[in-house]
Parts: structure tokens; sequence; C-alpha cells
């Protein structure tokens, strides 16, 4: 058994010239809810992209579940689960289809799936309007569903990218409730919001300027260190330190 | 395996639930034959013509009511003068008038010799040209029965090509537009609808989800082609039989042959869906690179109405890069002339060429984009 979930030593992504992602080296424990925040550009989504075998890193090291993101990608997207900003259901298809199609993408059986698609079903609330295509279905109910998508098949690392974008209050709430659940069960959390009273929620939070790490802590230690009063007034101290325009 | 049967009866499903698409898909292939079947004619039927007889006799009463008995023309005008004609043109309904000069048949006995002058509105060039055609022909008819029943030997200035139409005979021009609309609905579904299908995957943010997850990306491309693929099948299956059972198109090559060389084409235009959508990023732009790059070249230079060997010798050039023009001379070749492999393996191997070339580039672009 490992302990550390994620762990990057120097990794860095260059597009020509430009420097996205800076020598980041950080680790994840196992269970863990790790806030990634920073400012649009930042480096955020392509550090994440990096660690989900989406793009290759430019130099350092980097193990996602135990795995090399050079010569692992395959064996990481088997253990990991993703969900995007941008909104992920196919909205031509129901609530069902959507759980059995990804459900089968992710290799889930078939003898497996209809009992999985109904445990899913059940812990969002969608025993109504389960036969009715996504389409129809409030934003909030959307996210839940597309989370719940994503540890469908059990993944040991779950990234969500700005998971509660635009979700009221309300079901932000129960979004935090689900992934204390999920974190409970050892699932790791590697999450990004812009919402900085989410990350008051998370066990230790990095913000990124311009493509490096400036601060890592806990959500307490950091408002410590910076003599601040919120985990927003550090992220607004260290963002105006930023270089790259707002992009 | 189980994975990629999820991902196509998926891509199955959306199609199907996407009601108005559908109707597109299969309703386009029967409305683009009708329209051209019926609507789009090179032959005329029926074009107004006046006649400006200053003979009045037996001969040119003969011709006449030859005229005005063919199907392609009705005589609808009696002129008395020439400054009669440009009125009726100025008008707009007559398109030809035919003059006869005076003592037309007496001059024909005694000469052999008698002018018909036949003047024509050419506002519309193909029409003026097609009409004078056929008047032609009528009149060349008529002066053959006469050399054959009178034994009057009557003199046809300079020589007479004797002209015989192979394969088509009676110029039927939906015998030429079925292969040209073949490759249209083959263009249309294969590629753009295609290139729209995985650009919309990409606009929604499904395409990363997918890229993220243990589906490999040959998977993806494979799975989104493959429906498009069962549908252009279906399409083409739909405009033969339309083609020989509603407008009687002959076939006469061999049905497996076609099939064989339909299904070259629908690789190169999924192959072209693919590379489209692997440079778009949103749907808008994948159908406009879609229509101009290959729906526009496909209509206008493969030689599906303008015949090719009539461009400059620029836009020549051009259309050998155009897929469609190098199936259309096979498919007019399998289904007028009844071509075999031997006859159009030339063509069949640069559409094989162009094919594999862009298969290649699809994937390399796929690849690249992952990086």
């Amino acid at each position: 058994m490992y302990d550390v979930a994620i762990k990057t030593e120097g990794l860095t992504r260059r597009f020509g010239d430009f420097t996205a992602v800076d020598q980041i080296s950080f680790e994840v424990k196992k269970g863990e809810i790790f806030g990634f925040l920073g400012a649009n550009g930042a480096g955020k989504t392509t550090a994440m992209r990096m660690l989900t075998g989406l793009l290759m890193p430019t130099e350092g090291q980097a193990e996602v579940a135990g795995f090399d993101v050079y010569k692992q990608a395959e064996s990481i997207k088997k253990s990991i689960g993703y969900m995007s900003q941008k909104f992920s259901l196919y909205n031509d298809l129901t609530a069902e289809e959507n759980i059995r199609f990804y459900g089968g993408v992710y290799g889930i059986g078939r003898n497996e799936l209809p009992q999985k698609t109904d445990e899913v079903i059940d812990s969002v609330g969608l025993q109504s309007v389960r036969k009715k295509p996504v389409e129809s279905l409030p934003l909030g109910w959307k996210q839940k569903l597309a989370f719940s998508i994503s540890i469908l098949h059990q993944p040991k690392v779950v990234f969500l990218d700005e998971p509660t974008g635009g979700v009221d209050p309300v079901i932000r709430r129960q979004f935090w409730e689900k992934i204390y659940e999920i974190a409970d069960r050892g699932i790791t959390v590697f999450v990004t919001t812009h919402y900085m009273d989410e990350a008051e929620y998370c066990d230790r939070v990095s913000i990124m300027v311009d493509g490096k790490i400036e601060a890592l802590d806990t959500p307490k230690g950091l408002k410590q260190s910076f003599s601040c009063d919120s985990i927003e007034e550090v992220f607004i101290q260290l963002a105006r330190s930023a270089e790259r325009g707002q992009g | 395996m189980n994975t990629f049967k999820g991902f196509v009866i998926k891509e199955f499903k959306q199609i199907y639930r996407d009601k108005r698409t559908l109707l597109v898909l299969f309703g386009m292939p029967v409305i683009m034959m009708v329209l051209f079947g019926f609507a789009i004619r090179n032959e005329i039927s029926d074009a107004q013509i006046g006649v400006l007889d200053f003979s009045r006799d037996d001969v040119t009463q003969t011709l006449t009511h030859k005229l005005q008995a063919s199907k392609s023309f009705t005589v609808n005008a009696w002129l008395e003068s020439y400054e009669e004609v440009e009125d009726l043109f100025r008008q707009g309904n007559i398109k030809e008038i035919v003059v006869f000069e005076q003592n037309f048949a007496e001059k024909l006995e005694r000469e052999g010799v008698a002018d018909i002058q036949v003047i024509t509105d050419a506002t519309d060039p193909n029409l003026a040209k097609l009409v004078q055609a056929y008047t032609g022909s009528i009149v060349r008819d008529y002066v053959a029965d006469l050399n054959a029943e009178n034994g009057i030997e009557i003199q046809q200035a300079g020589l007479q090509p004797e002209v015989r139409m192979m394969y088509n005979p009676e110029l039927r021009s939906v015998n030429l537009f079925v292969p040209g609309l073949i490759a249209i609905i083959l263009m249309l579904i294969s590629a753009l609808m295609t290139s729209i299908s995985i650009t919309r995957e990409k606009e929604m943010g499904n395409m990363e989800i997918l890229l993220v997850s243990p589906l490999k990306p040959y998977h993806i491309i494979i799975g989104k082609v493959l429906p498009y693929m069962v549908l252009s099948i279906v399409n083409v299956l739909t405009i033969l039989l339309l083609a020989r059972f509603v407008f009687e198109v002959p076939f006469r090559g061999s049905n497996l042959f076609f099939f064989l060389e339909a299904g070259l084409f629908i690789m190169t235009a999924l192959a072209l869906g693919v590379f489209i959508s692997s440079a778009a990023n949103n749907q808008q732009t994948a159908m406009m690179v879609s229509l101009a790059g290959l729906l526009l070249p496909t209509v206008l230079l493969s030689g599906f109405i303008f015949p090719v060997s009539s461009m400059p010798e620029v836009l020549q050039w051009v259309s050998h890069f155009i897929p469609a023009k190098w199936f259309l001379v096979i498919v007019r070749g399998i289904m007028l002339k009844g071509s075999d492999l031997m006859l159009v393996w030339k063509e069949t191997l640069i559409l094989g060429v162009m094919t594999a070339g862009f298969i290649g580039l699809s994937l390399k672009k796929f690849n690249v984009r992952l990086q």
C-alpha cells in the first residue's frame, strides 16, 4: 500500500518560450482533500493535465496513485476519476444512459452495471427523472451526477476541476459533504476552485502564482503565516504579485 | 471490447435522438435525387419557339409541324417580319425563331439547297445551344426522310458528321447526376457529419473526459466514425434504388465492385472528416471548413456539373486533388459502361493513396494534440 497519492518533483511544462508550470513539487497524502488554487492563467489547468496523463511534462518527476506519468499513463488513467469545469455529461442521453456509458468506458462489467447505476441514481436522488434527458435537469443535479459518475469505478484519486462553478450555496454544501464522504473512504481528492470559502474546507491548500507554488499549508497555517483572517486575503495578497496578466 | 461497444451504442443513440439531424441524413438523399432528377435537367421540353416563314409552302409547313410535334418544342408565334424578332425575345417567352427563306420548296427542288436560319435568345447560353442542337436534329431527320422517300438528292453544305452518343444515347442528365450525387452525399454525411460530431464532443468538454479515461484515442475515432459509415452505406443504397427504379438509370457494372469503390470513397470522406475535426475547435468552424473546403470543390471542380476538360488549366490542375473527381470517373464507368477494375485501376489507386494520406495526417494531428 502507498500513503502518497500524488507526488511531484520539479514538475515543469513549457510551451515554446513560455513556462506554464515552473518546477512545482508537492505531495498529496492518501485520503487527503487537496485544494489547488491559483488565479486564471497561473498554470493550474496545465498542471492538472500533466497529472491526468493528457499532457507530457517537459521535465521533472510525477507519480499519481503510485504510477509514473511518463511510463505508466495507461495505469494512471484506470486509477483516477476526473470531472471538468466544463459540463461533461451527454445532454441528449438520460441520467441512466450517462451512468451506463461512463461505467462502460471505465470497464465496469455488464453484471455489475445495473446495480451500480441504481446506487448512483439513489445517492443523487434522481429516481423520478432517471429516464429523462440530462438536458432537462437543473445544473446542480447535473454536477452532482457528473461527480458521482467520476467516482463510479472507485478511483484512487479524483481530480475535480472547479466542480461547483455556477451552483447555488445549498448544493455546494451538499457537494462538499459528498467530498468528505469519499475522502473518508480513502479516495484522494484533488480539487480546484474559485470559491475561497471552499478552500477553507480543504485539508491542505496550495496557491499557484505565475506557474510556481507560492504557498502550501493547511488553511489555518496559511492564515497564520500571512497574518490574514481568511484564505481569500491570502490569495489576493499572493495573486497581486503575479506578473502574468489575467488570461 | 466491451468498452468500445458501449461507445458505439451511445453514438447511435445520440444520432437517433437528434430527430432533426436524422431527417436531414435520410431526407437529403431523397430530396436531392428528386431535385436533380426532375427539376434540374439538361434536356429541354416544350420550349416555346416562333416561326418566320417567308415561303409558306408544303415543305416549310411540314417542317413546322415536325417541330410542333416534337416533345421539345411548342410553336407559339408566327411572325411576319424580322422586326418582330427582338420584341418577342424581349418579352422573354420565346427562346428561338426559325426562319425559312423565300421560295423554300422551289429552291430545294431546283438547287438542292435551301436556307433555314435559326435565331436563339442567348441570354441563357446553355439553353440556346440545346435548342439549336435539337432544331438541327429535327431538320436533319426530315432531310434524311426526304432523301429516302423521293429519291431526291439534297445536297448538304460541306461534310455532315454522323453523331452517335454512346452509353447515354438519350443524353439523359439524370444518368450523369447520379454518380455526382453519390459523391456529394457521401461528402456531406461522412465528412461533414463526422467532423461536426467529433468537434461537438470537444466543445461540450466530453472529449477531455474521454481522453482521461482508459479509452484509447483510436477507440474514440473508430467509435465516432463507425455509425456514419453505416449511415453512408444506407444512403448509397437509397440513391441507387431511386436511380434504378424511379429514374431508370442503367447499371451495367458489378454491384459488388461498385460497393467496394463506394466503401473506399466513404473511407476517404471519413478520413477528411476526422482530419478537419482534429484541426477545428468548434462545430461552426468544422462546418464552415467542410462546406467551403470539401463540398464546394466537390460540386464545382469534380466534373459533377461542369466538365473538367473545359475548365481553365489551373483549375484542371486543382481538380486532380479532389477525391470526388476520381470517384466520379469510377462510378460513371461502372454504372454506364460496366467498367471493372482493369479499366479504373488508376483512379482507384489514386483514391486509395489519397485516403491513406488523409488517415495518416489525421492520426498524426490527433496524437500531436494529445501532447
